[in-house]
């Protein structure tokens, strides 16, 4: 990890609110694991004050380029989504434990399920699933059709199923819905799961697989600090049984075991 | 560069706060922590201590609000694990200690106070964001003066006393405890503060409220430090708001002997370095040949 500036080449709109900016430079040329992210200083100057961590939504090396999704939510984000080609950001990372992908085997089924601006770091792990043979499939919710992105970009990797909560595109309903449909609760059609989304869909998806023994990731989110690990802002308790009795989302995750967290 | 204080000598004024460094780990990633005058270590307390819920913290403008709650491994932990590895760096550490009761901040003075590499010890009487202990000692110049004398008994190293701009007159409470033994003073924490979430109405810390740092609170610090540093014979490591060299010879006109860089390092992680190479450069180019000279310059003749 280290401090870096990049140049936007695009930053555009993508869905309601939701904003695609690819940066280029060098800097994008050292080990990059899906589900890391960025600690983005959004303007310069001091308000806003802090960096705001954003994940990092796809990789080209040859290109030099990353680009990451975000929310327009507030003054950080709503500076960023102003920034324009040419201009400069200044960023640290990449930052946090990604997906692991290590151990995935070629022709192993891969459950992506992702929740409005979770799903962006769904498309770099599924680019690179797919690349060791991995069969991936995609599960991502919205609140309603304008909110929808990179349902055509996670096709080229498998199959996508799209929910939003108002049915005006795709299934109506949750992600959990979803899942009930596709799969069943008792289901075996997948090897490893992958999530990332809010807290109250990756709760879900904790009481739901807690006992089965099949590999699975939640990335989380929290508020934070420094980014790094040293203010100790972004904590989840650890579960029962760990080593530690708190983790820090930055440093510890964001990517987390399923069963290793309590997400309160 | 170099300054002493307390009879600790520092190659350079700067040091990371205590609170915003961790115990070095994570800022050793980026550099060399031989390059910074000391560290000031996250609070330690008897026990381990699992802070507050989240969100701990939220933004404001120029500052940050924060609501950890002294999170931190316990004395145990710190003396086994944190501090031997900090052993690598020729650099004074200071210590800073936090309890719910007298008792336990003299048990922590005591026994951390022996490390080897802790050259100092900083009494945290100002932490807003825990319900015992922290600032309860801090706004009483009767209660932070005992409570001084007591750590003094038991500390082999020089004790500072880092103090909380909460309160009517922070005159009165610096005094108090300089004349209860205190080697220095630091100065200020945070300033307690809070926010409301538009949307939910409710509080956005879990804790409804927390302790600004960052730009924003800059001027009361040099306040406070302008008006103690007159009245006290002991030297002020100043904090609140640091982020260039420039904001570093504010805190030193206005009676600073050395300075903390808390927030900062959560901006930029190498703060603390360009700030220490920005001083020397701002000093050769101001014909400056020792900080020290720059002591309470602001107010003396």
């Amino acid at each position: 990890m280290d401090k870096g500036l990049l140049q936007v080449v695009s930053n555009e709109l993508v869905a309601d609110r939701v904003y695609r900016i690819r940066l280029q430079g060098e800097w994008v040329n050292r080990k990059i694991v899906p589900g890391q992210f960025l600690h983005v200083k959004c303007g310069p100057g001091i308000d806003p004050l802090l960096r705001r961590p954003i994940s990092i939504s796809d990789v080209d090396q040859t290109e030099h380029t990353l680009d990451m999704i975000y929310r327009v939510e507030g003054s950080g984000t709503k500076i960023l989504s102003e920034a324009i080609a040419g201009n400069q950001i200044d960023l640290l990372g990449p930052l946090g434990i990604g997906f692991p992908i290590d151990q995935r085997q070629k022709g192993e089924r891969a459950l992506l399920i992702g929740g409005g601006v979770g799903v962006p770091p769904l498309l770099y792990l599924a680019r690179e699933l797919a690349q060791k043979g991995v069969r991936v499939t995609s599960v991502i919710g919205f609140g309603e059709a304008n909110q929808v992105f990179l349902e055509e970009e996670l096709g080229s990797y498998g199959e996508v199923y799209v929910t939003t909560i108002d049915g005006s595109k795709g299934h109506n309903g949750l992600v959990t819905d979803l899942l009930n449909e596709q799969y069943g609760l008792d289901n075996n059609a997948w090897d490893v799961l992958y999530a990332c989304g809010p807290l109250p869909m990756l709760r879900a998806l904790q009481d739901r697989y807690q006992a089965t023994d099949k590999e699975a990731y939640l990335s989380l989110e929290q508020r934070m600090g420094c980014g790094v690990g040293a203010c100790l802002a972004c904590v989840y308790p650890a579960a029962e049984g760990s080593d530690h009795s708190y983790y820090k989302t930055c440093s510890d995750g964001p990517v987390f075991e399923l069963r290793k967290v309590v997400l309160g | 560069m170099q300054v002493e204080l307390a009879g600790m000598k520092l190659r350079n004024p700067i040091m990371p706060a205590s609170g915003c460094f961790g115990f070095g780990k994570e800022y050793a990633q980026f550099y060399d922590l031989e390059k910074l005058g000391a560290i000031a270590v996250k609070a330690t307390t008897v026990e381990e201590r699992a802070g507050n819920p989240t969100p701990r913290v939220a933004e404001t403008p120029g500052g940050m609000l924060n609501a950890i709650g002294l999170q931190n491994p316990g004395l145990d932990h710190v003396l086994e694990h944190e501090l031997p590895w900090l052993e690598r760096f020729d650099t004074p550490i200071i210590a800073n200690i936090a309890g719910t009761t007298t008792e336990d901040y003299v048990a922590v003075a005591e026994r951390i106070s022996q490390v080897q590499n802790v050259t100092a010890l900083e009494l945290n009487i100002s932490c807003p964001n825990v319900s015992c202990g922290g600032i309860t000692f801090g706004t009483d110049p009767v209660i932070a003066a005992d409570l001084t004398k007591e750590i003094k008994k038991v500390s082999k190293k020089p004790v500072f006393v880092k103090l909380s701009p909460n309160v009517t007159d922070v005159v009165t409470i610096a005094k108090a405890v300089e004349a209860a033994g205190a080697d220095g003073l630091s100065m200020i924490n945070t300033l307690l503060g809070m926010r409301i979430d538009l949307r939910t109405r409710k509080p956005i810390l879990a804790n409804q409220v927390g302790g600004l740092s960052g730009p924003a609170i800059k001027p009361v610090a040099i306040r406070m430090i302008w008006q103690v540093s007159q009245q006290v014979d002991i030297p002020i490591i100043g904090m609140g708001g640091i982020q260039s060299a420039e904001d570093v010879i504010e805190f030193f006109l206005a009676g600073a002997s050395a300075v903390a860089v808390g927030t900062a390092n959560f901006v930029d992680p190498y703060a603390c370095p360009t700030i220490i190479d920005e001083l020397e450069e701002w000093l050769d180019r101001m014909g400056v040949n020792s900080i020290t000279e720059l002591i309470g310059a602001g107010w003396k003749n």
